[in-house]
């Protein structure tokens, strides 16, 4: 368990975070950029000092104002993976990875080297510079180098904005691998909605150098404050779901929620897999009778438990369909149906524009 | 080298070498220490100590010269201790020589270096700390090779100034045959003397030579270290 309650004055701009993170699994550090998440992941690493609060990570206290406890950055045994990966120029690949060896015990060193190398597929780059790298390659190196200098805990700042999707596609593989293999906690600073979906399981949203929010990813994502960090493009609602059947007949999925049942296509799933499927609040329509002779697939019975502001542009509605989802529709489509709360309506959602969402966001528990 | 150049000519050249090979093996580490101070520390009298520093570079060389005899004199405010103490004293030597130089090429030193290391990423050495290095290791794994190519050029620059140092020389040790005689000094002692003008060519070719041997050298040295350095 990681336990921050801080404040921070760095240059002009002021930082105050409270918030607690399981000591497994990821847990996302959710903002917009500006918003603190660096200066709050240097603190934790030991390279920017608060000037009052606490911190602790386990039972080893590494700040602590009223105590006057500050534990240099060396002795925190925090694995930090930058935006910008950071290998040391003058140094092959090898040396970089073997930097922070010192902290392992000798006898342990040659067969986790190994077993890093194997696991980053970098063993072809060794001898290499980090300038002959490609960013992708860089950031498995920038892993694999962290996670040889034996952390109790990854902080990893943004560490695919500066790649592109393929790229992104690559590393992402391997933080899961961290995740669930090596039980590290992760810290993931992120801004980008799917990264955090696939792999976060805890949630803390920063915005203008404050914790608005923090607690299991589900219950925040699908809350208010999420929905005030990101704009109203990205709104939605996020479903934890389970693979109950593959069709491969018709090349459709079925994942089982406590809702019912979704149809997905695509069948590149394992049986029992949890997936999380997020489904943006324009893609939901609503009718008050099941509808017949339609091509959208999935169709979800349930109440009406909250209507947005009635006389906006367009009309967001809650519908509690065994979990809350969130459907977009005119001002002028909620009047036509008369919609009002209580009501028992069809939610529809097409399979189609599940398509993305249903493949990537991919979660093993 | 006995056939190529006169006794006069290789006691210079080769005063002239050991005077400038000190002159950087005793500014060096000052001048990584100072330089260092001066991009990294922020304390007051910062802005004295760059002023102290640079000022040879535009104070007459026989100011300087006239400091030093001050200061390191038989009966100088140090010169008087380290006599009194040790029983050396360094003016009209060659090793008063080598510091005169020194101070000379000191800011051309400090300079070179100090820039060197503001262009050192400080986010690498944030790196380094979080990988376990202390200080101390940071600075010899990190900082010191990538400011490695500064401290070469400075060192070079300090070298080349001392191969060309007169007035502060001159000043403080004098121009003793074989002593403190360097290039530059026996040049202006042939000139001093009636049909001095042949030596005085060949002394002038031979401090040119040496000057575009050392800078070349130091500039093969330096692509070589920049590739080691992958920069």
């Amino acid at each position: 368990m990681l336990s921050v309650d801080i404040a921070a004055r760095l240059g002009d701009f002021e930082l105050a975070a409270r918030f607690e993170a399981p000591s497994s699994g990821v847990t996302a550090l959710f903002g917009r950029s500006g918003a603190g998440k660096t200066s709050l992941t240097n603190i934790l690493a030991g390279l920017e000092r608060p000037i009052r609060g606490r911190i602790a990570l386990g039972d080893r206290v590494l700040f602590d104002a009223a105590n006057r406890v500050n534990i240099p950055p060396d002795k925190r045994q925090i694995g930090y993976i930058f935006q910008e990966g950071r290998l040391f120029p003058h140094k092959t690949v090898r040396a970089n990875l073997a930097y922070g060896l010192g902290r392992l015990a000798p006898e342990k060193r040659a067969a986790r080297f190994d077993q890093v190398v194997d696991l980053l597929g970098i063993a072809p780059l060794l001898e290499r510079r980090p300038k002959m790298l490609s960013g992708g390659e860089k950031q498995r190196v920038a892993i694999g180098r962290a996670l040889l200098s034996g952390p109790d805990l990854l902080l990893m700042d943004e560490p695919l904005t500066a790649l592109d999707a393929a790229r992104r596609a690559e590393i992402l593989p391997y933080v899961e691998h961290l995740r669930d293999a090596e039980k590290l906690p992760i810290i993931w600073v992120s801004h980008d909605v799917d990264e955090i979906i696939r792999l976060a399981d805890h949630l803390v949203l920063i915005d203008q150098g404050r914790v608005t929010a923090s607690g299991p990813l589900i219950e925040i994502i699908n809350g208010p404050d999420f929905r005030a960090a990101t704009g109203r493009r990205e709104d939605g609602t996020v479903i934890e779901t389970t693979v109950a059947a593959k069709d491969a007949a018709n090349a459709l999925t079925h994942l089982r929620f406590s809702g019912g049942e979704l149809r997905v296509p695509g069948v590149n799933v394992t049986l029992g897999q949890r997936l999380r499927v997020h489904i943006m609040a324009k893609d939901v329509a609503i009718a008050l009778d099941p509808p017949h002779g339609i091509s959208v697939l999935n169709c979800l019975a349930g109440r009406i438990v909250g209507i947005s502001d009635p006389d906006g542009a367009d009309v967001d509605v809650e519908i509690d369909v065994g979990v809350r989802l969130r459907a977009r529709i005119t001002r002028y489509s909620a009047r036509l149906l008369a919609l009002k709360e209580g009501q028992t309506v069809h939610a529809l959602i097409k399979a189609m524009a599940l398509d993305r969402t249903g493949r990537d966001m991919a979660h093993s528990p | 080298m006995s056939d190529l150049l006169s006794p006069l000519e290789s006691e210079a050249l080769i005063l002239s070498l050991r005077v400038a090979l000190w002159c950087v093996v005793i500014s060096l580490p000052i001048g990584i220490g100072t330089a260092w101070l001066l991009a990294r520390k922020r304390f007051p009298g910062h802005l004295l100590l760059s002023a102290v520093v640079y000022a040879p570079l535009v104070v007459p060389p026989v100011v300087v010269g006239y400091l030093l005899l001050v200061l390191l004199g038989r009966r100088g405010v140090v010169g008087a201790w380290l006599y009194d103490t040790f029983g050396i004293t360094v003016v009209f030597t060659w090793q008063g020589a080598a510091i005169a130089s020194a101070v000379m090429g000191f800011p051309l030193m400090v300079r070179a270096i100090r820039l060197s290391l503001d262009a050192v990423d400080r986010r690498l050495e944030d790196a380094a700390r979080t990988l376990g290095a202390g200080r101390w290791r940071v600075w010899v794994s990190i900082t010191l090779p990538l400011t490695a190519p500064g401290i070469l050029a400075g060192a070079v620059l300090a070298f080349a100034r001392s191969l060309g140092e007169f007035g502060a020389t001159i000043t403080f040790v004098s121009n003793i045959p074989g002593e403190t005689r360097t290039l530059p000094l026996a040049l202006y002692s042939v000139l001093q003397q009636p049909g001095g003008d042949a030596p005085a060519v060949r002394l002038a070719i031979l401090s040119l030579l040496l000057a575009i041997v050392a800078i070349a050298g130091s500039e093969l040295l330096a692509r070589r270290m920049r590739k080691q350095l992958g920069v």
